[in-house]
């Protein structure tokens, strides 16, 4: 360690770093290897789609698919092999509302918030969620098993009002028909687990 | 013999429970010991009655719905695989005057056929489009699109044949044939049908635009909102390359044509066909400006042909039975048909293809039999998020590009969305403006800032703070917007703002 007089500091002392210090800074800088898991993910999808035109979407979705997020980690590594920059690939993620940069809850409920489910009573519907679920929109329920979400349109605009529920749609929903659905949900994932 | 029994396997049949159904139907069968076979069809689009069961008979397939799995036991009591009456049957589903009254080419097949049967697809007429194509010149082909008067059915309305010859004429080492399936209009579900009820006849079309231009590349994209019809897709243009339609040499042609499909992820925006171009080419949906046109520089900067799902879908009949065929449905500079999508407060909503020229309260009343729930309808948005609401007087004009032009409203991709009486305006034109501050992509400001300044501006009519000055201010922005937008979310956005103003300014505590 070396110390530098630093002139007219009245004396006070500036700290430099060693040789070794730097070293051990700039290793810091490294973003640690990734999950196992995730680095298999990452790595599946872009031997997959990398030389295909436009390969960064459906390369997203791999990842998404067999995650359920893009985690932020994986952004280097991905924007290195397409030969882009990393503020590249973070603007595509963050631009589209589909994709998602961290754990998803067990189960997504998206509720659609477009004008034909209004007019069947989306909006008594998001109510009937939010106090079911004791969250609000974008939020995640009080147990942290559910995510609530809005979607635009589900293309069910004569079944409304419609909601998707880990990806499957359903149509005509009462509070009732929510309440059955949520908890066949929870069931099913129980039962898996 | 073995029974045939169909049960959809459109998303909003699955919605509804369809495949519960399909599931109690065999179950039931076999412990009864009767012999039949069930076919997973489209939907009929009669979604009041989904799930819809048809059963064959010698008479021809019996309808009934809406099935849920705890009906199965009771239909078998009243042996409905013989097409026996019961509380839910309705009788032979051709003669249903719903359907009959149509004048269904597009959808001809839709509900019918077994979507991902490739035989069946056959059997139905399907191919004759192509196999015409494939025996005349690419600017014969083009020739008879230019001649049906076809237009794009997304809500542009721009004359396709001009388009294609347009991507014909342009040099260019590789062309594209771009669809665009991004339909995000609250309203439509047309595209969903066509992509989940028969895609051969999408990929058919797209092959012979491909064959007109000199394309040898197609890209479906498909919002991620719609996983069946990806699944459907998928599944048919497997088959559709395992049978030699798709690949090196169409059909033994020697020419090639190939399709991939790609998901969107969730930007409205998208449906734009530059910004779906940029999304396809993996970057953020940003609008493009235009010149140039995407028909010159689309696509990796290439002569592309942007279309969307219902206008290629009625190439392959235009090839099959003339221009002149088509052409003669329709009127004025509509021709052809349009798939109206009726959805929202009505009792009957669903597909309902028709020549232009159909009047708003026919289809209200005549079609839909007024709300669903039963009050009286108050407004009526033609065209998606994007379109205006129109009032009751207005209702007796002919469903037809320029008519809807004339009093400021737009037909779009034909969603119909109804309103009863309980619909707050105002609340309405709010969310319209919020829509636009959540989907805008930001490149132009009269959009990415007007929308935000639109809800706010309308939060302060809303709550009664000097109205009149507040109502102008909003007309004045909305101009902004209108002339000042890169694109149609933007320059839209103020049509169903506008019009609920205008014909509802009670609802914003103005005075008539």
């Amino acid at each position: 360690m070396q110390a530098v007089q630093e002139p007219g500091q009245g004396g006070r002392e500036v700290r430099l770093a060693s040789p070794g210090e730097l070293r051990e800074k700039l290793r810091s800088l490294v973003p640690p290897p990734l999950d196992p898991a995730v680095a298999e993910a990452v790595n599946a999808a872009i031997a997959t789609w990398r030389h295909e035109p436009g390969g960064l979407m459906p390369l997203l979705h791999a990842v998404q698919d067999a995650l359920g997020y893009v985690p932020p980690e994986a952004l280097p590594v991905i924007a290195k092999a397409l030969s882009l920059s990393r503020a590249e690939v973070h603007g595509v993620v963050s631009y589209y509302h589909h994709f998602k940069s961290s754990k998803p809850a067990a189960h997504r409920l998206e509720l659609c918030r477009a004008e034909a489910c209004q007019s069947m009573g989306a909006d008594a519907l998001l109510a009937h969620a939010e106090t079911r679920l004791g969250c609000s929109l974008h939020g995640r329920s009080a147990d942290g098993q559910v995510e609530l979400e809005p979607v635009y349109c589900l293309g069910l605009c004569a079944s409304a009002p419609s909601l998707m529920l880990d990806g499957q749609p359903q149509g005509r929903v009462t509070p009732e028909r929510f309440d059955a659905l949520l908890a066949e949900a929870r069931a099913a994932k129980g039962a898996a687990a | 013999m073995s029974i045939t029994i169909f049960v959809p396997r459109d998303a909003a049949a699955l919605a509804v429970g369809a495949d519960a159904v399909a599931t109690a139907i065999v179950r039931e069968a076999a412990a009864r010991g009767i012999d039949i076979t069930i076919k997973r069809n489209g939907s009929r689009g009669m979604f009041w009655l989904e799930p819809l069961v048809e059963v064959q008979t010698e008479a021809g397939r019996v309808a009934y719905g809406p099935v849920q799995a705890s009906d199965v036991a009771a239909l078998f009591d009243a042996e409905f695989q013989r097409g026996q009456i019961h509380p839910l049957s309705h009788g032979l589903t051709e003669s249903l005057p719903w359907l009959a009254r149509q004048q269904r080419l597009s959808f001809a097949r839709i509900g019918v056929t077994d979507p991902l049967l490739l035989d069946d697809y056959r059997a139905h007429g399907g191919g004759e489009g192509l196999a015409r194509a494939l025996a005349i010149a690419p600017a014969d082909i083009v020739q008879q699109v230019l001649d049906s008067g076809l237009r794009g059915r997304g809500g542009a309305a721009f004359p396709t044949g001009i388009k294609w010859r347009t991507v014909h004429d342009a040099p260019g080492p590789q062309k594209y044939i771009v669809c665009n399936a991004d339909e995000g209009d609250s309203g439509s579900y047309s595209d969903r049908m066509v992509m989940e009820g028969d895609p051969f006849m999408l990929i058919e079309g797209m092959t012979i635009a491909g064959l007109a231009v000199g394309a040898t590349q197609g890209y479906i994209y498909v919002r991620s909102e719609y996983p069946h019809a990806i699944a459907a897709l998928e599944a048919a243009i497997g088959t559709a390359r395992d049978a030699g339609w798709l690949g090196p040499d169409v059909l033994g042609s020697g020419r090639a044509f190939d399709l991939a499909v790609r998901k969107g992820a969730g930007s409205y925006v998208c449906g734009e066909e530059t910004a779906l171009l940029e999304s396809l080419e993996g970057k953020r949906g940003i609008v493009r400006a235009k010149p140039p046109l995407p028909a010159l520089q689309g696509l990796f900067g290439e002569p592309t042909v942007v279309n969307n799902v219902i206008t290629l879908a009625a190439v392959p009949l235009i090839l099959a039975r003339g221009a002149a065929f088509y052409a003669n449905y329709g009127q004025g500079r509509s021709r052809g048909t349009l798939p109206i999508q009726l959805a929202g407060n009505i009792r009957h909503g669903g597909l309902i293809e028709l020549a232009f020229g159909v009047t708003l309260r026919e289809l209200l009343f005549d079609w839909g039999g007024g709300s669903a729930s039963g009050r009286p309808v108050k407004a009526v948005q033609v065209g998606g998020p994007l379109g205006a609401y129109v009032p009751e007087s207005q209702w007796d004009l002919p469903l037809d590009y320029e008519a809807y032009a004339a009093v400021g409203a737009v037909l779009g991709h034909g969603g119909i969305v109804v309103h009863d009486d309980t619909a707050d305006m105002a609340r309405l034109a709010r969310y319209a403006m919020e829509f636009c501050a959540v989907e805008s992509c930001g490149k132009c400001t009269p959009c990415r800032i007007g929308s935000t300044r639109g809800v706010e501006v309308i939060d302060r009519l809303r709550t009664g703070e000097q109205r009149d000055k507040q109502a102008s201010l909003l007309r004045d922005l909305c101009a902004t917007m209108v002339d000042g937008s890169l694109c149609a979310m933007g320059g839209m956005t103020p049509f169903p703002v506008l019009s609920a103003l205008k014909h509802y300014p009670q609802d914003f505590g103005l005075s008539a």
